[in-house]
């Protein structure tokens, strides 16, 4: 019955002409939509491409065939399989004179191909005699393909023909050039430069269809430069004034409203001109008034004008009588059953609050409901309105909103992006550090594979540096906090990996520190989530690296130290573990277990993860050694700019490095020495150079080895002149690391820090007691939401003076300013998750551009190498004087020892250290974290 | 701009795709099968409104109307109006209606190229350009008379009587 019903429609439709298909086409159709599953699907579409493929290889095929074939072919491709056996029959179809035939030539066309497919140059000519045809249909289908099929070097061959097009005698025609002007203009703004005049020419344009037209483009060149058409800020406010005037034909109206899609293009236009320009916004004040006046709100069209005036007025600087009118607009939307005009309430409610921040206190009941609304989108779009308005008096029942919200979705994207807000919140406005560490141990049991592992450093951070300058007894609470509630979490399944390293990170560094917890317990841990984990190398990285400082610090305070049989049995599995990271842990554990009392402390002094590190990003200190190798008849170093002029100018030890070491540089021809090879050759050899160091002395302690592979892949690629003479500040910075055992223990365990405190069990059993309250009573949320705002205000003045004074004070300020909202807090932003904001610069960047800076050097670097392996016994690779000092003294103290180990395993100590430094940068308080850490830094 | 328009029944078989800009059909696919699991998950009652930047990149939003079998999607970006796009899907229903005198599913899956001329005269290279479906009907009208005529001249006139007749 179905069928006939079908046959009879499809006989109906075959009179309307030109639109229909052979009867196969329509067999194939419906076959397909009565398709049970999708392998019948499959099935049916792979013969229909058989018997295409064998179709189009007969001879003489008649075009009304090879037309219908076309569209078989379009429709196989939409169901997701591959035509492209049939594109070149496609493209040979727009060569035809039949306009039905080029129409759908062109269709398939655009459909099928790419602008950068090869196909598209046997187009180009179609198209450019096409746009000269006198058929407008012709023009217009020929245009329409141009929009898909152009690309940045095609366009000079069409742009004067479409340019022509823009006085066509049809307004259809004159539209469609403007926008594929427009087309061009994105994709290659250059190629179209000098013909945006014509946009604002057509802006005048007798068809207001034309004039329409013209403000997609103008939209986006206002966009980019917003300043050259300020001119025209009263030409759109006219041009909007009229449309609302129903100046229009009749026939642009739509739902009785007066060509709606215009009036927000303008609207939108406005926004951008009007911001922060207080006298442009003046001109607009009055036809926004009255539109908020003449917009019907029955219809969705007019609620969409009415939603975009909300916003323009967001964005403009706006009269206090606009302001009103946003937001009785507002509440109107929010007051509404539908959730789409919920929606645009909630959207319009988080750009108004960034201008009067009390105009959600009026909304708070409504804004609640919504964030209990079943539907999701709304549910976002209202925690996102949070999210803005989060301020510290509030914050606490926002992220745990937020966070029971995150655990219920198993949408990852957004969890990701819940969770990056969480923890930006959590930053900027954590009333305490026990409620920090808290919401980050929530964040990191439910989410912790999604978020950034920066986050994971901070909360390391925190744990080691702890509440402030004065307090080390509260510090000394929360670490033992941390670590109780870690040593229960720890024995959950399936914890996330990263939860994991500051899990073990935390243990290493404070498990055994006030003595509750026996060395021999911890350390049993450690291996416990080394065992579990075992495929995870860095979380048994980690704990190898805790394990080494728990044993450290028994060695350190004259304890005797028992290894556990099930250390003693990792240790020798990692010592032949496959990863040359672990391996150097397990030897370095191993050396370290070896040494006495005063090395280890050395080594790895207790609690010093929060020490500063400093740099000499000049390697002055190496300015002497320069000197005497000079003297001593070493030929200065060259820089590579100079080199690569030179075709002797090579490093020849650098290719060589069993050659004897105490050389001083030698120059050699590379066999080719162009710039490039010598670049990439230099930045080969560094792998290989910290043997010849190596072997020159045991004392060296390069071993750029323990660079990362990440780090010297990036070195190989950002090999740029060098200028500077020994400016290889991230370089040094390493190895700054390497030499300096006491520091790379501060290195090691800088970051991984983690504190779930018994203490921030507590509040979170407080907060579950507190929920129950909330969903009965949304007005006690709504309270604690909006709360009176002044008042909390100056509450949290207060208490951020007393509750936490040193991040209190410090980190909120300036953070704090009485919109709480970040300054840009764009949907945009939002799009990169677990990059919080909150950081102004990403330490992972810096470190690249510190090692950016290093691989500059890279040329040299082979240069660099013989210096070192030279200079080993000057151990000149300490940047910092302290250090060095510290070095020294240590290697004074016990230099039996010292060497032994160095000797027994490699430099493999100071490189991971190194590592671990280098890492440490990452999170280095110099870095900045505004909010959190800085000023406990002092 | 409007990154793509989707037509795909209640049982997420495409009806009609275009997408703006380029995309391989492997992605495409995987594109309405992304946006079907979520258009079915949603219940009744709710939003038109999605956030889909997980599918289509940041800052891309998504509006569905749920016609009897039919699910009518517009993708675009932060310079347009939810409401707006919402109407826009409005009026590309009201001109298929007016084409097909009370639109259906199969009037849809059986006039797959007329779908695509209704769509281009709408929607121009991702901007809106026509929202008057009279104006809309009159030019695929024009369209389709001349193509009518043309076909009356077909240099085939055999294969055309001989589908003709078929019916």
């Amino acid at each position: 019955m179905e069928q006939l019903k079908t046959i009879g429609r499809e006989l109906a439709m075959g009179s309307q002409g030109g639109f229909g298909q052979s009867k196969e086409f329509l067999d194939l159709v419906k076959s397909i939509g009565e398709a049970r599953s999708k392998a019948e699907e499959d099935r049916i579409v792979l013969s229909e491409i058989d018997i295409l493929k064998r179709k189009l290889l007969e001879p003489d095929i008649p075009k009304r065939k090879m037309k219908e074939y076309i569209i078989r072919l379009v429709y196989i491709e939409m169901l997701g399989h591959d035509a492209s056996f049939g594109y070149i029959h496609a493209v040979k179809m727009t060569h035809d004179d039949n306009l039905l035939l080029k129409r759908t030539g062109y269709l398939a066309v655009t459909l099928f191909l790419n602008e950068d497919h090869d196909l598209i140059i046997l187009i180009v000519n179609t198209i450019q005699k096409d746009l000269r045809s006198d058929n407008y249909l012709v023009v217009c289908a020929a245009l329409n393909a141009i929009c898909r099929l152009i690309n940045e070097e095609t366009i000079p061959a069409v742009l004067p023909q479409v340019v022509d097009l823009l006085n066509h005698h049809k307004e259809a025609v004159r539209k469609k050039a403007i926008m594929a002007l427009h087309r061009f203009h994105r994709k290659s703004p250059s190629s179209v430069s000098h013909l945006i005049s014509n946009f604002r020419k057509r802006l005048c344009d007798n068809d207001p269809g034309v004039m329409g037209a013209t403000l997609c483009p103008l939209f986006d060149l206002i966009t980019e430069d917003v300043a050259s058409y300020k001119d025209l800020v009263s030409s759109f406010v006219s041009i909007l004034k009229q449309v609302t005037e129903r100046r229009l034909p009749k026939s642009y109206d739509y739902h009785q409203m007066p060509a709606p899609f215009i009036q927000i293009k303008l609207l939108k236009i406005m926004a951008l001109l009007g911001s922060g320009d207080k006298s442009a916004s003046e001109i607009m004040y009055m036809v926004l008034g009255d539109l908020f006046k003449k917009c019907d709100s029955s219809t969705n069209i007019g609620n969409a004008i009415l939603y975009e005036c909300i916003r323009s007025i967001s964005c403009i600087i706006p009269s206090p009588k606009l302001l009103e009118a946003a937001a009785d607009a507002i509440s109107k939307f929010l007051k509404s059953d539908s959730h789409n005009l919920k929606y645009m309430g909630i959207d319009g409610l988080g750009r108004l609050i960034k201008i009067s921040p009390d105009i959600a206190e009026q909304h708070q009941l409504a804004v609640i409901d919504c964030l209990e609304d079943p539907d999701d989108t709304l549910k976002r779009k209202t925690f996102e309105l949070l999210y803005k308005m989060t301020k510290s008096s509030n914050v606490e029942v926002i992220v745990d909103r937020m966070i029971d919200y995150m655990i219920s979705i198993n949408d990852n994207h957004y969890k990701t992006e819940i969770a990056s807000r969480c923890v930006e919140l959590a930053e900027q406005f954590a009333p305490s550090n026990q409620w920090f560490i808290q919401i980050m141990n929530k964040v990191f049991e439910h989410a912790g594979d999604l978020v950034n592992i920066k986050v994971a450093h901070n909360l390391m951070r925190l744990i080691a540096e702890g509440f402030g300058e004065d307090d080390d007894d509260a510090d000394s609470k929360l670490r033992l906090s941390a670590v109780e509630s870690y040593l229960q979490i720890m024995s959950e399944p399936k914890l996330p990996s990263l939860f994991l390293q500051v899990i073990s990170w935390v243990l290493g560094e404070y498990g055994t520190a006030d003595g509750k917890y026996s060395a021999s317990y911890i350390s049993g841990k450690l291996c416990d989530v080394a065992d579990a984990y075992s495929s995870d190398e860095t979380v048994k990285g980690y704990a190898v690296s805790a394990l080494m400082k728990i044993y450290a610090f028994e060695i350190a305070s004259g304890r005797k130290v028992d290894v556990l049989p099930e250390c003693q049995s990792l240790i020798e599995e990692l010592l032949a573990s496959h990863s040359t990271d672990l391996q150097q842990r397990a030897y370095e554990l191993q050396a370290l277990l070896a040494l006495d009392a005063r090395a280890v402390e050395s080594i790895l002094p207790l609690d010093a993860s929060c020490e500063d590190i400093e740099f000499d990003k000049d390697l002055s200190f190496l300015n002497g050694y320069i000197q005497q190798a000079i003297e001593s008849g070493a030929q200065p170093y060259i820089s590579e700019r100079e080199r690569s002029g030179m075709l002797e100018t090579t490093d020849y030890h650098s290719q060589d490095h069993h050659e004897v070491p105490s050389h001083a540089l030698r120059f050699e021809a590379y066999e080719r020495p162009k710039p490039s090879s010598l670049r990439t050759q230099a930045s080969t050899e560094l792998v290989p150079l910290p043997e010849p160091s190596y072997y020159s002395e045991a004392h060296q302690p390069i071993s750029t080895s323990s660079v990362s592979e990440r780090e010297s892949s990036e070195i190989k690629l950002r090999l740029d002149g060098v200028k500077q003479k020994w400016g290889r500040p991230s370089y040094q910075s390493s190895t700054s690391a390497s030499s300096t055992p006491p520091q790379a223990a501060n290195g090691t365990s800088s970051h991984p820090d983690v504190g779930v405190g018994s203490s921030s069990l507590k509040p979170r059993s407080s907060y579950e007691s507190k929920k129950p309250e909330i969903y009965p009573e949304k007005q006690r949320l709504a309270a604690s939401l909006f709360g009176g705002s002044s008042s909390s205000r100056s509450d949290r003045k207060s208490s951020s003076g007393g509750h936490k004074p040193a991040k209190g004070t410090a980190s909120k300020p300036p953070k704090e300013n009485p919109i709480p909202v970040q300054p840009p807090p764009d949907l945009l932003d939002f799009g990169e998750p677990t990059a919080t904001s909150v950081t102004a610069t990403d330490p992972f960047k810096e470190l690249e551009g510190l090692m950016d800076s290093s691989s500059q050097d890279g040329g040299s670097t082979d240069v660099m190498g013989v210096l070192y392996s030279d200079a080993a016994p000057v151990t000149t690779t300490t940047s910092v004087d302290s250090l060095l000092s510290e070095l020294s003294d240590s290697s004074k103290g016990n230099p039996g020892t010292y060497q032994s180990q160095t000797s027994k395993g490699p430099n493999s100590q100071e490189a991971l250290e190194k590592d671990a430094l280098v890492r440490q940068m990452g999170v280095n308080p110099t870095s900045q974290n505004p909010t959190l850490f800085k000023d406990l830094l002092g | 701009m409007i990154k793509a328009v989707m037509m795909m029944n209640t049982q997420g078989k495409p009806r009609l795709a275009k997408f703006y800009d380029f995309l391989p059909v492997e992605k495409q696919q995987e594109l309405i099968r992304g946006v079907f699991s979520v258009l079915s998950s949603r219940p009744e009652n709710v939003s038109n409104f999605l956030e889909i930047d997980s599918l289509f990149g940041p800052d891309s939003r998504l509006v569905y109307k749920h016609y009897a079998t039919l699910y009518f999607v517009l993708v675009f970006d932060g310079s347009e109006n939810e409401l707006a796009m919402l109407d826009l899907i409005q009026v590309l229903v009201e001109t298929l209606d007016k084409c097909f005198s009370n639109v259906c599913e199969l009037d849809i899956v059986f006039n797959y190229s007329k779908m695509h001329t209704v769509l281009d005269e709408i929607v121009f290279g991702g901007q809106v350009l026509e929202t008057r479906s009279d104006e809309v009907m009159k030019a695929v009208e024009e369209i389709s008379k001349l193509e009518a005529a043309s076909n009356s001249i077909s240099l085939v006139p055999k294969s055309v009587s001989g589908w003709r007749g078929g019916r």
